[in-house]
Formats: structure tokens, C-alpha cells, sequence
């Protein structure tokens, strides 16, 4: 039995019984054990994995009403409570939190009989795109292990690379799903905002993010959806999308479709293999029969400034409640004052963290909100009203997810900077809301390069259509783990 | 000319639940926190999840204060550091980028003065605060989140208070609407509180806050006119600040100055969609909101001629007026309003005794058909009142178990009037004199019979005998 399987034929393979939940689970922890010492994807292992797997077995086996998916192994980003088990955020500051109830994602694959594996690496609070800046050390690049995997869902991303899990659920703030994806050569999505709901996902800038899952497969990615989206009572952003099945019609195509290639996203400081692998990738959109143009989207060279603004204040927000008085790391109150007590409790954040809510406190307080995040909240406007003209045109718009190749661990961490301007191509989909999916398109030198797909805000499912009409143009080398 | 502003908050103690968590929203009767949840006490991952009541019920509060009502609302984050705030930030409203509170201008009437309201919006309460410890230095602080959620409306006044006469007189009118809307118990401990700015001709405004009592509000207010004039009068300038009240010492201290104040980062709480209150929403509420305390006065006064002075007692008060409405009919309606007003009222004047009370409008309705029919005397009546709240008891029953039945034989009363005749000899010669002094004749065979003759017959017997 191989684990180089996609979830759906996992499903395919338990139902027609050729394989056993315990079997892949199994297989599953030994891969785990094999491979994560170097990778690092894993904060922890759920011990009870193996144990699920049986019941699960046996639940087939008595033919009693199994869930979608069959023990399937799932690996969850660190910022997703999972009942009764640790929720660290990568942080110290969160190092013995223990959730007490489910996120809606997790309680919703529970009932599907989904396995949680175990929870994966980020960068703390998932502020970051290398996962280098968890407090627990960087997650490696499965394809080189010099290199970073991206982030900050990187963990996620990692483990469903390196077949240490049949998908995984992280989450994007600004790129923190599609960005590992891309570096890392499996697909990441980024719904409509709303479309899933974000209870028990830990805030980091609660406005734009969405949970969105990461998977081996176009399709796989359309399964895990269809699971896991839709109205939640328990968060009142959520929109109603009338149980769609996102795996129906998949393969429709896109024919006849018209397709903007951003501009912005191809412009200075692109690598030139990023470049080669944009073009091929509109010759294959050609091929399959939809029209390309270039489109431009004037407001992307504010974006990133916009988007460090925007998630800096809600951080600043977010982030405060950690004063340590009701959950969080041993330090007794007791012979302090409270500010006092609550800045040295706070001192346990990371540099990242740390640099964001101090920018978070200065950007939009008063004297100066109206020169940053009064103007921030304006370019995310002028933002969405440009792209909302772009869709009324074109049914996609197309960039590279990344402008430049997975980088060396270590090479631009202490270039916050030059890290910033790598999330140019897709804080613009958090910005707007709208729904972006990286597909695994090329290796270039031994790495993985994305190509991201954007669509107007509910259209996920034909945004799906396009990402499986161009993945099936693909054929990717294996990847060397 | 002193100039005194208000801001009042008020918790919606009538809701089922918190404003976003599903927790109770009246957490008096709970242990310390025992009446919390994710949401309320703000664990990672926990989102609000609004209670579309409160929404409802605050918007009731916005028309029954003339206010604008915007259509759209909006929730923001203010942004501090506080034990008592779990997320360390407060969900609330605002209205500097747009009217999105739930109330924008009106104005409310204190007699002819006419106190104009700046806006009323709805937030969540902070938990509780208990301080142990005698010194500062081995204080500590203990913190109870049960409060935490809890749905409060903060309702600002103009600054249209000339003294703190004022103050009191709306505070009770706004107690009474609040009341009256069902919405909020203002009696239970807590769930009405007051802030107050004061300025005097010439000063700086200063605010004042951690108010206990409306009776220390007024002391509040006193002290702070005192101490501002005081200063004036010898040129020291008033400065713009915010000064605690001391309940301890009955004084106002300085807590910190403008240029002190803290920068709340006032954001769009992102987790809660704008809310549309439509028309059709608006002229529902409208609707459904309980009768106005001033349309039930008029309607007293003219329906049933009930006294403009009863009538204003009675629909002040949510409790009576309720009384009212379920016992009366065209023709015992004056009745009932007596009897509420002079006798049950001082039975019942706390909430314990209230809640202790066995007595329900059916029992009014028989008390007020008895004196009407002359069963018994009004003096009875109230006896029976007093025996009914105690034991809920059936009328008739009180009736027979105290004798309270009315003495209306004509050989018996004119039995007692000759006793109390030869008893009173100066006083039947007086009566002789000047017949208004009867009424001491008549008291005394009231107090033979124990209340029980009937009054009418008494004078009459009376009359004949010492012609």
C-alpha cells in the first residue's frame, strides 16, 4: 500500500476494501516518524490517531453509517482549537493552552470521520510567510531542505507535501495558505471571505482571514469543502452558500472563459523562472480554449502597505487579550500591578509579533490614523471597486502566487522588508474578499512555483473548475522525500 | 451658568442571554464565574455571536427617547488595557465615522425643561471588580467575569442640567421609561449606573466617574459645583480632567487629565456584519413597544377621571400600572387606583416585599367590588389588603376569619352611639354647637366597632340623635 495516494482515492480505496483505515493511519504515523524530525512540520502528534482509525474500522466493518471521510489522516495548522488538546499558535505566549471546545471546521470533519494526526508548525500567530518565525523553530522545505516551505501555514503545507497526511486545514491572512502551497507544491485555497467559518480559529486579523485547506489535488481540495464551508451560527460572518457541491462539474472546463493576467503581479522583481512559468501557464489556459488578456489592478502597488496596516491594528487588537490572567504560561500575579504584570507577562511574543503590535498600536491611533490606517482602510476599498470592474469583465484573473522562488531558511529573516514585498501577489485576494487558489504548476531548479487564480466573491466552485482545468495540464516530479 | 451632562448606563436585565454568548444576561444569583463561557471571556478562537434581542430592545429605548434611528449600525472595538475586560478591548459604538449607533439625537422632557440626548448605543459590560486588601500595598484585586457580556446601553445626555435637582428628577423619569419598556429592571443592584460632566461659567468641563448611587451622583454633582465655583472665586483655573468620586469621603479626586487620557484605537469590530434595522423592522418595534407612561396618564385622567396626581403615580410605575391594567373595568377603576396608591403601595414599597407578595389583580378586583357594593368599609379593605399579602387568601375567607364584614344592622350601631353618647357628654354638647365636630363622635363608634360600621349609616343615626 502506498501513502502517495490522493484523499479521494484513499476514500476509494477504504470503501472498496483494499485498504484499512488503521493500515494508512498507521503508515501514516511511521512516515511522521521517519520524516519529521528533518521536516519539522508537527508541534504534536495526536498519540490516539491509530486508536480512531480502528474504531473507525470497525464502524465499516458493522456497516454503521461512516462519515465522507473514512478515518481519513488530516493534519491541522496550530491556530485551530481542537477540543481537550494544545492550541500554541506557535507562541510561548500560548505554550500550555489548551482549547476547550472545537472549532466549527473541526467539529464539522469530526462528524465526518476524519482523524486529526496531529497539529502543524506556523509562524507565531501566523504572522509570517517562512514559518521561521515560530517559537518552535522553521518547518523545512520537503523539495530542499535548505529551504523554507513558506508560510505561515507552512507546517500545513509541509506535511501534506511530504505525505505525512492526506490534506491539511491552515488558514490566510494575506497568503498564509496559497504561499506554502506554492513553495511547497500542493494546492492551497482561499475562499470567499465568510464561506467558512472562522469559530475557533485563533485571531490574527479577523477581517480578512479565512481557514482554507490545502491538499494534494484540486479535487481533494473541492472535497475537504465541501465539508467544512457554510453558514455557522456561531459566527456571524459566515454566508449561506446553499450546501453547493464544489466536486460536481469539476471538470467542466473553461472553455470560452476570459482570463486578466495582473499586470502588478508580473512587474519588477520577478524571477525570471516565476515569469516563464506565468507565460506557460497562459498558453495552457490558450489551450483549454479561454481567451487571456493583461489587466491592470492600479491599487497593488499600495496592497502590501495597506495590508501590514489593516493586520498590524486588528493584531494590536487580537493579540491583547494574552495577558496571561486566565490561561497561557506559569507566571503567578501575585506582589504585581496589573500593567506591570501584563507587560512582562507579554514579553513572551516573538520579534515578529512583538514589531506588529507595536506598529498595531501606533497606526491607528488618534493623530495618526488618518495618515495610516484611515488611508489603509481606503486603498482596500479603491482596492475591491477596481477588481469588482475587472469581474464584471473577465471570469478570472491570473499571477504567479509568489513573484520569486522558495528562498534559503535564515537568508531573509532579518529582512522584514524584502519578506513583506513577497506577499504582494496575494494580499490582494484577503483585501478584496475574493476567493484565490495556488495550483502546483512547474519545478524550476528543484522547486516548486504556483500559479494563482483569482475569482469573483462566490464563485469558488467554478474558480475550482479553472484550478482543475489547468492542473490537469501538469505533471509535476515527485516530490524527492 | 452650570452646565451638567450625563452618561448612563443601563443593563438590559430583562434579555434571556449577554449580548454575544449565550450566557445569562442576569448573573446576580451566580457564584463567581460560573455564568461564563468562551465567548465571554474571550478564550482564543471565541467569536461574538450578537443577540439580535438586544439590538431590538435598544433600538426601543432610542425611539422611546425621540431619537434618530440610522438603519444601518455598525460595532466598534475600544481598545484598553483593563482586568476587568477579558479581550481587553470593549465591543461598543461609535459614531465618529457616520451615525451608526443605535440612537442618534433626541431629547426627553423633565417637566417644561426639555434635556436633549446625544446618542445611545449599545456595548457589552466588563466583569466585576472586588478589591481585598486594607493599603494599596497588599491590596489585592479579585476579578469576577460573570458580568462580562453583559448587554448595556449607554444613553448621553447634552450637557442641559442646570443643578442636580435635575439630574435626579430625569434619572427617575429615564428609570420609570426604562421600566415601563420592559426592558431593564433599573432596582436590581448595578444595572442602572451614572457618569456626570460638570462645568460652571467660565471653567473647564470635568468629568466625573465611579459614581455607586443615584444618591451619591446628586452628592457627587454638589461637591464638584462647590469645589469648582470654589476656585473660581479665588482665580484658579479648572482644569479639563476626570476625577473619580470617593465613596469613602464623599469627595471628587483627580484620576488623570486631558493630555492623560487613553487612546482607545477605535476600529470596526470586523466579526460583526453591519446590521440593517429597516423601516419595517423600525415600525414593528414601534408597535410592539408597551404604551408610553404619559399616554397612560392622560388616558387615566379621561377615561376614568382618576386624579392627575394619582394617575401620575400610578403610570410612573411599571408594577401598579400593570396592576391596573389587569384589574380594572369602567366601573371600579377610581377604586382600584385608590386602593393602589394609598394602601398597596405601602404594603409593597421594596422589591423583597414584592416578590414575597401573595396577592394578585383578582384579589384587587373583589377588595374594590366589596367597597363598591358596601361589603365592607374602605378601613376594612385595607386591613383585608394587608392580610391578603401576607397570605394570599381567598377575600371572602379574610372576611369571615377577621370579621371584617360590615356592621349595617341599625339596632346594633344605634346600640354602640348610645354607649359612645353617655361616654361623650362635652362632645355630643359641642356637636350641638357646631355639626362639623360630629366627626369625633362618629371616629369614636368607628373605633368600638373596630372600622366596621358602616360610615354613611353612623352619621345618619348620629345626626337624628343629637338634634
Amino acid at each position: 500500500m502506498s501513502l502517495r495516494i490522493s484523499a479521494l482515492e484513499y476514500v476509494q480505496e477504504v470503501q472498496n476494501g483494499n485498504i484499512s483505515a488503521e493500515d494508512y493511519v498507521s503508515k501514516t504515523i511511521e512516515q511522521i516518524n521517519n520524516v519529521d524530525e528533518n521536516l519539522h512540520a508537527f508541534l504534536q502528534i495526536n498519540s490516539e490517531a491509530i486508536d480512531n482509525a480502528r474504531q473507525i474500522d470497525k464502524k465499516i466493518k458493522s456497516g454503521k453509517n461512516v462519515g465522507a471521510c473514512f478515518g481519513m489522516p488530516i493534519s491541522i495548522k496550530d491556530n485551530i482549537c481542537i477540543k481537550d488538546s494544545k492550541t500554541t499558535c506557535a507562541s510561548n505566549m500560548l505554550e500550555n493552552f489548551i482549547a476547550p471546545y472545537d472549532a466549527t471546521v473541526i467539529s464539522k470533519l469530526k462528524q465526518q470521520d476524519a482523524i486529526f494526526v496531529g497539529k502543524t508548525n506556523l509562524d507565531e500567530f501566523a504572522m509570517g510567510l517562512t514559518t521561521e518565525f515560530s517559537a518552535f523553530g522553521p518547518s523545512r522545505n520537503p523539495w530542499n531542505l535548505d529551504y523554507v516551505p513558506g508560510g505561515s501555514s507552512g507546517g500545513s503545507a509541509v506535511s501534506v507535501s511530504a505525505f505525512e497526511c492526506l490534506a491539511s486545514l491552515g488558514s490566510d491572512t494575506g497568503g498564509s495558505v496559497r504561499n506554502p502551497a506554492s513553495f511547497c507544491g500542493v494546492v492551497g485555497f482561499k475562499p470567499t471571505y465568510g464561506l467558512i467559518s472562522r469559530f475557533g480559529l485563533i485571531s490574527y486579523a479577523n477581517s480578512i482571514e479565512q481557514i482554507g485547506p490545502i491538499a494534494r489535488t484540486v479535487k481533494d481540495t473541492a472535497f475537504i469543502l465541501n465539508m467544512i464551508a457554510g453558514l455557522d451560527p456561531n459566527d456571524n460572518t459566515t454566508i449561506d452558500n446553499s450546501n453547493q457541491d464544489y466536486l460536481l462539474g469539476i471538470d467542466s472546463g473553461i472553455e470560452g472563459k476570459k482570463i486578466g493576467i495582473i499586470k502588478e503581479m508580473i512587474g519588477e522583481g520577478i524571477d525570471s523562472a516565476v515569469m516563464s512559468a506565468t507565460k506557460n501557464a497562459i498558453s495552457k489556459f490558450q489551450g483549454l480554449g479561454a481567451v487571456c488578456e493583461e489587466v491592470s489592478l492600479d491599487m497593488v502597488k499600495y496592497s502590501v502597505a495597506a495590508y501590514y496596516t489593516i493586520t498590524a491594528t486588528e493584531a494590536g487588537s487580537n493579540l491583547a487579550r494574552y495577558d496571561n490572567l486566565r490561561y497561557g504560561y506559569d507566571f503567578p500575579v501575585e506582589g504585581y500591578e496589573f500593567n506591570s504584570y501584563i507587560s512582562k507577562a507579554r514579553r513572551k511574543f516573538g520579534p515578529e509579533v512583538t514589531r506588529r503590535m507595536i506598529l498595531g498600536g501606533f497606526v491607528p491611533s488618534s493623530g495618526h490614523a488618518g495618515k495610516y490606517f484611515l488611508k489603509a482602510l481606503k486603498v482596500k476599498q479603491k482596492l475591491t471597486q477596481e477588481i469588482d470592474q475587472l469581474f464584471k469583465k473577465y471570469d478570472f484573473l491570473i499571477a504567479p502566487t509568489v513573484p520569486v522562488l522558495p528562498f534559503k531558511i535564515g537568508e531573509k529573516i532579518d529582512d522584514p522588508v524584502a519578506l513583506f514585498l513577497v506577499d504582494i501577489n496575494t494580499v490582494t485576494a484577503n483585501l478584496t474578499g475574493k476567493p484565490a487558489i495556488s495550483v502546483p504548476f512547474e519545478i524550476s531548479n528543484g522547486l516548486p512555483i504556483g500559479i494563482q487564480i483569482f475569482a469573483n466573491s462566490n464563485d469558488d466552485k467554478s474558480l475550482l473548475q479553472a484550478a482543475r482545468a489547468l492542473e490537469s495540464t501538469v505533471k509535476l516530479p515527485e516530490v524527492p522525500i | 451658568m452650570t452646565k451638567i451632562g450625563l452618561e448612563i448606563h443601563c443593563q438590559l436585565t430583562n434579555l434571556e442571554s449577554k449580548l454575544f454568548c449565550p450566557c445569562k444576561a442576569n448573573y446576580r444569583e451566580y457564584e463567581p464565574n460560573t455564568n461564563i463561557c468562551p465567548i465571554c471571556i474571550g478564550l482564543p478562537g471565541s467569536l461574538p455571536r450578537l443577540n439580535q434581542k438586544a439590538i431590538e430592545k435598544a433600538s426601543m429605548i432610542a425611539m422611546a427617547l425621540n431619537c434618530s434611528t440610522p438603519e444601518k449600525i455598525a460595532f466598534f472595538r475600544k481598545n484598553y488595557f483593563y482586568p476587568d475586560l477579558p479581550k481587553n478591548f470593549q465591543i461598543t459604538q461609535l459614531n465618529i465615522y457616520g451615525d451608526t449607533s443605535i440612537g442618534g439625537l433626541g431629547y426627553t422632557m423633565v417637566g417644561e425643561k426639555k434635556i436633549r440626548i446625544t446618542r445611545v448605543q449599545l456595548e457589552e459590560d466588563p466583569g466585576r471588580l472586588i478589591y481585598e486588601g486594607s493599603s494599596s500595598k497588599n491590596q489585592t484585586t479579585l476579578v469576577d467575569y460573570n458580568r462580562a457580556g453583559t448587554p448595556l446601553v449607554e444613553i448621553v445626555t447634552e450637557p442641559d442640567f442646570e443643578n442636580p435637582k435635575q439630574v435626579r428628577e430625569f434619572l427617575n423619569i429615564l428609570s420609570d421609561l426604562l421600566q415601563n419598556l420592559g426592558v431593564s429592571d433599573p432596582s436590581l443592584e448595578g444595572a442602572m449606573r451614572a457618569d456626570a460632566n460638570v462645568s460652571i461659567e467660565g471653567g473647564n468641563k470635568v468629568e466625573i466617574k465611579n459614581i455607586g448611587s443615584f444618591h451619591d451622583l446628586e452628592k457627587a454633582i454638589h461637591f464638584e459645583i462647590t469645589r469648582q465655583e470654589s476656585l473660581y472665586s479665588r482665580n484658579i483655573p479648572i482644569v479639563q480632567e476626570t476625577r473619580h468620586w470617593d465613596d469613602r469621603r464623599k469627595i471628587t479626586i483627580s484620576a488623570r487629565s486631558k493630555e492623560e487620557e487613553l487612546d482607545y484605537r477605535y476600529f470596526l469590530e470586523g466579526d460583526i456584519p453591519w446590521i440593517r434595522i429597516d423601516k419595517d423592522t423600525q415600525e414593528r418595534l414601534q408597535k410592539e413597544m408597551p404604551e408610553s407612561i404619559s399616554s397612560k396618564k392622560d388616558r387615566y385622567v379621561s377615561k376614568y377621571g382618576i386624579p392627575a396626581q394619582v394617575a401620575d403615580v400610578l403610570s410612573s410605575d411599571k408594577f401598579y400600572s400593570d396592576l391596573f391594567e389587569q384589574s380594572h373595568n369602567e366601573k371600579n377603576a377610581k377604586e382600584i387606583a385608590n386602593i393602589i396608591t394609598t394602601d398597596l403601595m405601602g404594603l409593597v414599597d421594596t422589591r423583597e416585599k414584592r416578590e414575597q407578595s401573595k396577592f394578585t389583580s383578582k384579589h384587587l378586583e373583589e377588595l374594590a367590588d366589596a367597597i363598591q357594593s358596601g361589603k365592607i368599609t374602605r378601613n376594612s379593605a385595607k386591613n383585608a389588603l394587608y392580610e391578603i399579602v401576607k397570605t394570599g387568601k381567598d377575600l371572602t375567607q379574610i372576611i369571615a376569619e377577621l370579621d371584617l364584614g360590615n356592621v349595617s344592622d341599625e339596632s346594633e350601631i344605634e346600640k354602640i352611639i348610645n354607649e359612645v353618647i353617655s361616654q361623650e357628654p362635652q362632645a355630643v354638647e359641642q356637636a350641638k354647637k357646631n355639626p362639623q365636630t360630629i366627626n369625633y363622635l362618629v371616629g369614636k363608634v368607628m373605633q368600638k366597632t373596630k372600622g366596621k360600621a358602616d360610615p354613611k349609616l353612623t352619621l345618619d343615626l348620629l345626626k337624628n340623635k343629637i338634634k
